[in-house]
């Protein structure tokens, strides 16, 4: 019943969306529900990433210490959202602090799980690194767009 | 078709006066050909021809009585119906408020142009769309419009600039005058052949003269400006050419151009055609009376637009192509004609000598549709 | 019609005659970004304008700005403006007291098709300022919100210190059944709400893309991607709107200086259907 539940959620989820029935088995073994009150941090910058989160509902913003600036926060995610890729990436430790700033409904995935289902079942690896690299092509230009500051000036304004 | 002798065209132009005119023509100055105001015949250049060729303008005596024998000075007319400076409005502050005295052209002058080319005359048609032609009317461009009586002269002669025929302007004019003159010399005589184009151009012409062209008198002015259409030896190839310009947005001349142009404007201050503007606002010491004026404005310059933090077109590179795309591309979508009427003042008045035809010839040679 | 912007009629004293009209009040909305509501007095009666117009608005001595207009078109003599502070002449605007007067010349430009979306979901995007021209198409959209399906409002500003109408954001989503999403692209931990660029925020929504208006404005690049997002989510180019900004100095056509290509933006836009002007988004240098 409880696997049942948290495939129907995981079919639900975009980042998860066409994935065959037999990945989406393999992937199941790996997943857990969890829920964060408000405040409640999900991920330590500096801890071992082990996991990442399809955020289902609420609202996660990434905050990162800038010692006398204190923390910044530069990006939320939401519902929909995949939250974390450092689990994929040696040496497997999270970059930035994660916590939620409205009640957090999720799917954890542990990585470690993943990752020796990656290394077994090469196109399950493959399927899940062209996911991620999609996700992560879309925050980098995202990012980029943040970068350029865009709302500083105008085209027409200048007088 | 009426005949107006040499000898008789002080009559028309005493005819001009005498209804209020101020005559404008072309009269030689400082080594040109200009426009000025004149009064008699002798003020015309007679004698006087142009010498023309990319970068190059110098006056030359002719061996003849050829009232017109010459193409087109640095001065275009646009000066008088657009003027290069224009005080739009003065303000004079009174207490947290202000008081607005619109300004503009004085509404009563009347300015009869004396020897339009009739590239010349297009470019004026053109100017008139600019100004009158939309939902907007430039209100003071309109009154010197109405105000001015139009003496086109065709062309017998062509500078080595001119490309009047590829545009379909000249040598002879068919529209937008009162009155169009072609000047005939030879046998022995010299006389203009005169037609009205509009019921006031008739009214004048009908006080000068009453004896009508014979046919070989006709046919004598025809064939001159027919001798002139083939004597014109530049030539821009205009097949398609506005979508040619969109396509080729990216096209490796525009590099190439962008070296030689030094983005002086000069260019767009001798065209007929070209009619950007600026405007300045400027308060006086005490800060009670200010004034706003506008004034001739150039796509080549840095400033044109210029925005918060920035600049649309920072290079030259992109500043000529505005230009050119403008007058053969852009135009026609904004006023159903291209932009140029071939009088080729922006190739004798360039420091380097571009010549806008070459430039159309080798974006077209290296088309990407080539 | 459905595919066209809305060209209103000319200004009244032909464009080019300026009025003088009384400064009401400014609010400060942000550090730099401030309203100017106006006072048109006798000009009132016949002054009428259309949501994503514009006006130019001359300070004495120092110069005009072409500036859109921010407030209800259905309040006549009172007109809002909303003002980046940047220049010589938005900084004289900014110095205005109530009681000052400054002078007018408008409306210009077209306006957003607001009858074409009636029936529709309507999907605003705004970025920075760019909510400046969008609030009057709240406004007239909110007058008979029955007209309309679902209004999504999309809003990214610079900071949380950054955003305007904070007020008025909070009461469209609560009283008027407005979908409000609003994203900082900094944020401090006081800030609950999202962080990132305006286009993140599609990810939270579900269009009806085939009943769905787009009405967008805001920086180009950022409505650059903001178009990719819609029409990655189906919509129809068509379908969507985006208001452009150049430097302007007379707002009729003449002078030349906003010209985009064969558009001159004070008169064939600001506001234009995408189709229109796909061609010269990406051009550099236009």
């Amino acid at each position: 019943m409880q696997t049942e539940n948290l495939t129907e959620i995981l079919r639900q989820h975009p980042f998860l969306a066409g994935l065959s029935d037999a990945h989406m088995e393999v992937l199941i073994g790996c997943a857990s529900n969890v829920r964060y009150a408000e405040g409640a941090p999900l991920i330590q910058e500096g801890e071992i990433a082990n996991t990442f989160y399809l955020i289902r509902t609420g609202r996660v913003a990434l905050e990162t210490d800038v010692n006398a600036r204190g923390k910044i926060r530069i990006q939320t995610v939401g519902p929909g959202d995949v939250l974390g890729w450092s689990w994929l990436i040696s040496p497997f430790r999270w970059h930035f602090n994660a916590l939620a700033v409205a009640e957090v409904r999720a799917v954890a995935l542990d990585g470690e799980c993943l990752r020796k289902k990656c290394e077994k079942d090469h196109d399950f690896g493959y399927e899940m690194l062209s996911r991620f690299s999609h996700v992560m092509e879309r925050r980098l230009e995202a990012t980029r767009m943040q970068l350029l500051d865009l709302y500083t000036t105008s085209p027409g304004a200048h007088v | 078709m009426y005949i107006i002798d040499s000898t008789e065209l002080h009559n028309l132009m005493e005819e001009l006066i005498k209804r209020g005119y101020l005559l404008i023509g072309p009269t030689v100055r400082s080594g040109a050909i200009v426009l000025e105001s004149i009064r008699t015949v002798d003020d015309l250049p007679r004698g006087f021809g142009d010498e023309q060729e990319p970068s190059h303008y110098s006056l030359k005596r002719r061996n003849d009585a050829m009232l017109f024998g010459f193409v087109v000075g640095p001065v275009s007319w646009k000066k008088f119906l657009y003027p290069p400076r224009l005080t739009m409005f003065k303000a004079t502050r009174a207490g947290k408020s202000f008081t607005i005295a619109p300004e503009g052209t004085d509404k009563n002058r009347k300015l009869a142009f004396i020897g339009v080319r009739p590239c010349e005359v297009s470019g004026i048609l053109m100017q008139d769309q600019v100004f009158t032609g939309g939902k907007y009317v430039d209100r003071a461009y309109k009154a010197a419009r109405d105000n001015a009586f139009i003496v086109a002269v065709n062309c017998t002669v062509t500078g080595g600039n001119c490309f009047c025929a590829s545009m379909g302007t000249g040598p002879g004019a068919t529209r937008g005058f009162d009155i169009a003159l072609t000047e005939v010399l030879g046998g022995g005589k010299h006389y203009f052949v005169a037609s009205a184009g509009t019921p006031r151009g008739e009214e004048v012409l009908g006080a000068v003269t009453q004896r009508e062209a014979t046919e070989p008198e006709s046919r004598s002015a025809l064939d001159a400006v027919a001798r002139a259409a083939e004597s014109l030896t530049k030539r821009m190839d205009i097949r398609e050419l506005p979508q040619l310009l969109k396509d080729n947005f990216e096209n490796p001349r525009w590099d190439d151009v962008a070296k030689r142009c030094l983005a002086c404007t000069n260019c767009t201050m001798v065209c007929p055609t070209c009619f950007c503007s600026t405007v300045e606002d400027a308060t006086d010491l005490t800060g009670m009376h200010a004034e706003r004026s506008r004034r001739w404005d150039s796509c080549f310059t840095l400033d044109f637009t210029k925005v918060a933090g920035g600049n649309i077109r920072p290079s030259i590179r992109a500043r000529y192509r505005q230009w050119l795309t403008h007058k053969l591309s852009n135009w026609m979508d904004q006023f159903g004609t291209l932009g140029c009427v071939g009088c080729g003042r922006c190739i004798t008045w360039c420091p380097s000598g571009i010549d806008i035809t070459a430039e159309v010839d080798a974006i077209r040679g290296n088309s990407v549709h080539a | 019609m459905k595919h066209e912007t809305i060209q209103p009629p000319a200004a009244p004293g032909e464009g080019l005659r300026l009025h003088t009209v009384t400064v009401k009040k400014v609010i400060w909305e942000t550090d730099d970004t401030f309203t100017l509501q106006i006072d048109l007095g006798e000009m009132g009666e016949t002054f009428s304008f259309l949501p994503g117009q514009f006006n130019m608005l001359y300070v004495f001595g120092l110069g005009e700005a072409a500036i859109s207009i921010s407030s209800d078109a259905s309040q006549g003599g009172m007109l809002a403006h909303t003002i980046h502070r940047v220049g010589t002449v938005t900084t004289g605007l900014a110095q205005m007291k109530r009681g000052d007067v400054i002078g007018l010349r408008g409306p210009f430009g077209t306006a957003w098709p607001i009858t074409a979306a009636r029936g529709k979901d309507v999907c605003i995007v705004a970025g920075g300022i760019g909510l400046a021209p969008l609030r009057p198409v709240m406004y007239a959209m909110l007058r008979e919100r029955t007209a309309f399906e679902r209004i999504i409002l999309l809003y990214g500003a610079r900071s949380p210190l950054d955003l305007l109408y904070r007020v008025e954001l909070e009461e469209w989503a609560k009283e008027h059944n407005v979908e409000v999403l609003v994203t900082v692209d900094r944020g401090d931990s006081s800030w609950k709400g999202y962080i990132g660029v305006v286009t993140s925020l599609f990810s939270y929504l579900k269009l009806d893309a085939r009943a769905t208006v787009g009405y967008v404005c805001g920086p180009e690049t950022m409505m650059k991607y903001t178009i990719d997002e819609m029409e990655r989510r189906g919509l129809a180019e068509d379908q969507i709107y985006l208001s452009m900004e150049r430097n302007m100095k007379c707002a009729v056509g003449f002078c030349g200086h906003c010209q985009y290509g064969p558009e001159f933006i004070c008169k064939d836009g600001p506001v234009f259907t995408l189709p229109r002007i796909r061609h010269l988004l990406d051009k550099k240098e236009l």
